[in-house]
């Protein structure tokens, strides 16, 4: 029997859609994870994505899955639709922090407070992307954006989002766990919960989330190198890595 | 197989759907169309349909984006504050054609308004209330049992233009209650959904399937760019202007004087023609039952004969915009509004008394 060792995922079009990012950028690398997982789990047929809106969403034009492209932030809203009339299919989200925590706030929290059998990726990249790094829930304290030109200020713009401690706290999660990109170790960490999250949905149990924080260079203003030891150094500490809660769906 | 029911408008909604093949009902509660999604949360989950109460109307209408685009039936029901909130997404709904269809049981606006009958969403619902500069086909039933048959019609016409459908009632129909013949409709063949999602597996060429509202952005075949596709669109919207238009005349071969009204308000005003034409007084009545199309070249020919207007609307005038626009300067259109009511309050209803008034006052 032959096995795969190398090549692309056989969900990637042909050119890949890492053409359509910035270089550096790590939301396709983000993709190809997802990719691998399908694959590797055998899902990727009977796979639904439902898209937000920004930099995440260009990934329609590279992969080879049923994909519903939602208004800015109603991904999990439609997706609850596709996954209560279509049981069998697996549904999940791909979403920005903006999309999912800051215009998808409601969203989200309806998804997760009704436990949908979804699971959603967020890509973290501290800031608004698509349309040229502006603040987004997730910016640090003292990060410049184009919308905090002397770095986010707690007393004016309020204080990041804790997006996967926050879905951790609902009895409809059931996994809900953040990885990053940084390293090989960390990347294999990553792949790793997405599996799980993945997994969680084959088993029926509840909503199943993770976030990954991914480089952004150009808006900040850093080269890849540079990013990734932003992440290391910076990232990391206000949004520590790891799984917040894994459960069997008994609410515990 | 036909049942006789003795049943509410808002119910009439659910029986409508349930006769018509509707396969979930997303909703969120708002007066006075609480009975509506009362009659889903009842009677659908038993059925093995999928009624879900979401966090919005937002969140609603959202439901409906994702339900259709994978090829089921889905509705929504709401009120007019409701009706304001779920506008970004029928514009979408629009521009990535996934059918679908909204009951919209107008209260009184503008704001939060009052919790009672009114008619004051026509502009939003006949012009898109969304971006961009849309079309929808708008249906006026005028009773419990055209509320009924208009669903399944809303559902019929959805799929075979890949659009939403909305049907546009009022607090008034919503509540009465009157005998409904309660039966499936048959509307003629539709095409296959072969263009929903249901995952790869399940397409029966095996292939891939991408639904987007940003074609503008991202463009998807056979549409190679923005132009082309939004020729498509208006190709369609002509289509359904041409194809769609659904209007009732009533006594209107002689009248001198015709009136405009849709919804409970044509109701009063046939009441009206009644007294009148019982008094030998030539009036008529034309009652649009799609608001958009509207029946523009009907009311322009009778203006044409010489007819006046007086347009019957239980808000500060919306319709009467169409009729004007109908007549175009030929002669006079009238109005009796949400003013004119017997009782000046929230609960008054515009009476025939009061309509005959100015039918007289007029001729």
């Amino acid at each position: 029997m032959k096995k795969k060792v190398c090549g692309n995922p056989r969900i990637w079009k042909d050119p890949p859609g890492a053409a359509m990012y910035c270089p550096g950028c790590q939301h396709p690398v983000i993709h190809r994870i997802i990719s691998d997982v399908l694959e590797d789990m055998g899902i990727d047929g009977k796979a639904i994505c439902v898209l937000g809106v920004g930099c995440h969403a260009f990934v329609q034009v590279s992969w080879d899955l049923d994909i519903l492209s939602c208004a800015h932030g109603r991904a999990l809203d439609s997706g609850t639709a596709v996954k209560r009339l279509n049981p069998d299919a697996i549904v999940f989200t791909v979403q920005g922090d903006g999309d999912c925590i800051g215009i998808g706030a409601g969203a989200f929290i309806g998804a997760m407070t009704r436990g949908e059998k979804i699971t959603t990726i967020m890509y973290n990249n501290t800031n608004y992307g698509t349309t040229g790094g502006q603040l987004a829930p997730t910016t640090l304290i003292g990060q410049k954006t184009t919308t905090t030109p002397n770095g986010r200020d707690a007393a004016m713009e309020g204080y990041p989002v804790h997006t996967a401690e926050l879905a951790a706290t609902f009895r409809g999660t059931v996994y809900s766990a953040r990885g990053s990109l940084h390293n090989a170790a960390n990347y294999q960490r990553t792949k790793k919960y997405v599996k799980t999250a993945f997994q969680k949905q084959i088993d029926g149990v509840g909503f199943s989330f993770v976030e990954v924080l991914s480089a952004c260079p150009p808006n900040w203003h850093l080269s890849p190198t540079e990013c990734l030891k932003r992440i290391e150094e910076e990232i990391i500490a206000e949004f520590p890595l790891g799984e917040f809660k894994k459960d069997d769906g008994t609410g515990i | 197989m036909t049942k006789r029911m003795f049943i509410q408008g808002n119910e009439a909604v659910g029986w409508g759907a349930l006769y018509g093949g509707c396969d979930a009902f997303f909703g969120y509660p708002i007066t006075p169309q609480n009975e509506v999604t009362q009659w889903f949360a009842r009677e659908f989950p038993k059925r093995g349909k999928v009624f879900l109460q979401s966090q919005s109307e937002v969140g609603s209408i959202n439901m409906l984006f994702g339900g259709a685009a994978a090829g089921f039936r889905v509705m929504t029901s709401t009120s007019s504050p409701g009706w304001g909130l779920m506008q970004e997404t029928i514009s979408h709904c629009v521009a990535a054609e996934v059918p679908c269809v909204i009951v919209l049981v107008q209260r009184g606006g503008p704001g939060s308004g009052s919790i009672r009958h009114a008619q004051m969403d026509y502009i939003t619902a006949t012009r898109g209330g969304g971006p961009g500069g849309y079309k929808n086909i708008v249906l006026a039933p005028a009773s419990a049992q055209e509320i009924h048959n208009l669903i399944q019609l809303g559902f019929h016409l959805a799929d075979k233009y890949r659009n939403p459908t909305v049907i546009l009632t009022d607090g008034i129909l919503g509540q009465v209650s009157e005998s409904v013949d309660v039966q499936t409709i048959d509307f003629g063949p539709l095409k296959q959904k072969d263009w929903a999602l249901r995952g790869r597996e399940n397409q029966k060429d095996g292939k891939s399937r991408i639904i987007n509202s940003a074609v503008g952005i991202l463009p998807l075949p056979p549409y190679p760019d923005y132009i082309s596709w939004l020729r498509h669109i208006e190709e369609k919207f002509q289509e359904m202007e041409n194809a769609e238009l659904r209007y009732e005349m009533y006594e209107a071969e002689d009248a001198e004087l015709i009136l405009v009204a849709y919804g409970y308000t044509a109701r009063v005003s046939k009441e009206a023609v009644n007294m009148c034409r019982a008094e030998g007084l030539k009036v008529g009545l034309i009652r649009p039952i799609t608001l958009w199309p509207f029946p523009y070249d009907i009311i322009k020919e009778k203006a044409c004969q010489g007819c006046k207007f007086l347009v019957i609307e239980d808000s500060l005038g919306l319709m009467i915009q169409d009729v004007r626009i109908s007549v175009e300067g030929r002669t006079d259109v009238h109005l009796i509004g949400i003013l004119d009511r017997h009782i000046p309050t929230d609960g008054g209803m515009i009476m025939p008394v009061r309509v005959i008034e100015e039918i007289k006052r007029l001729l």
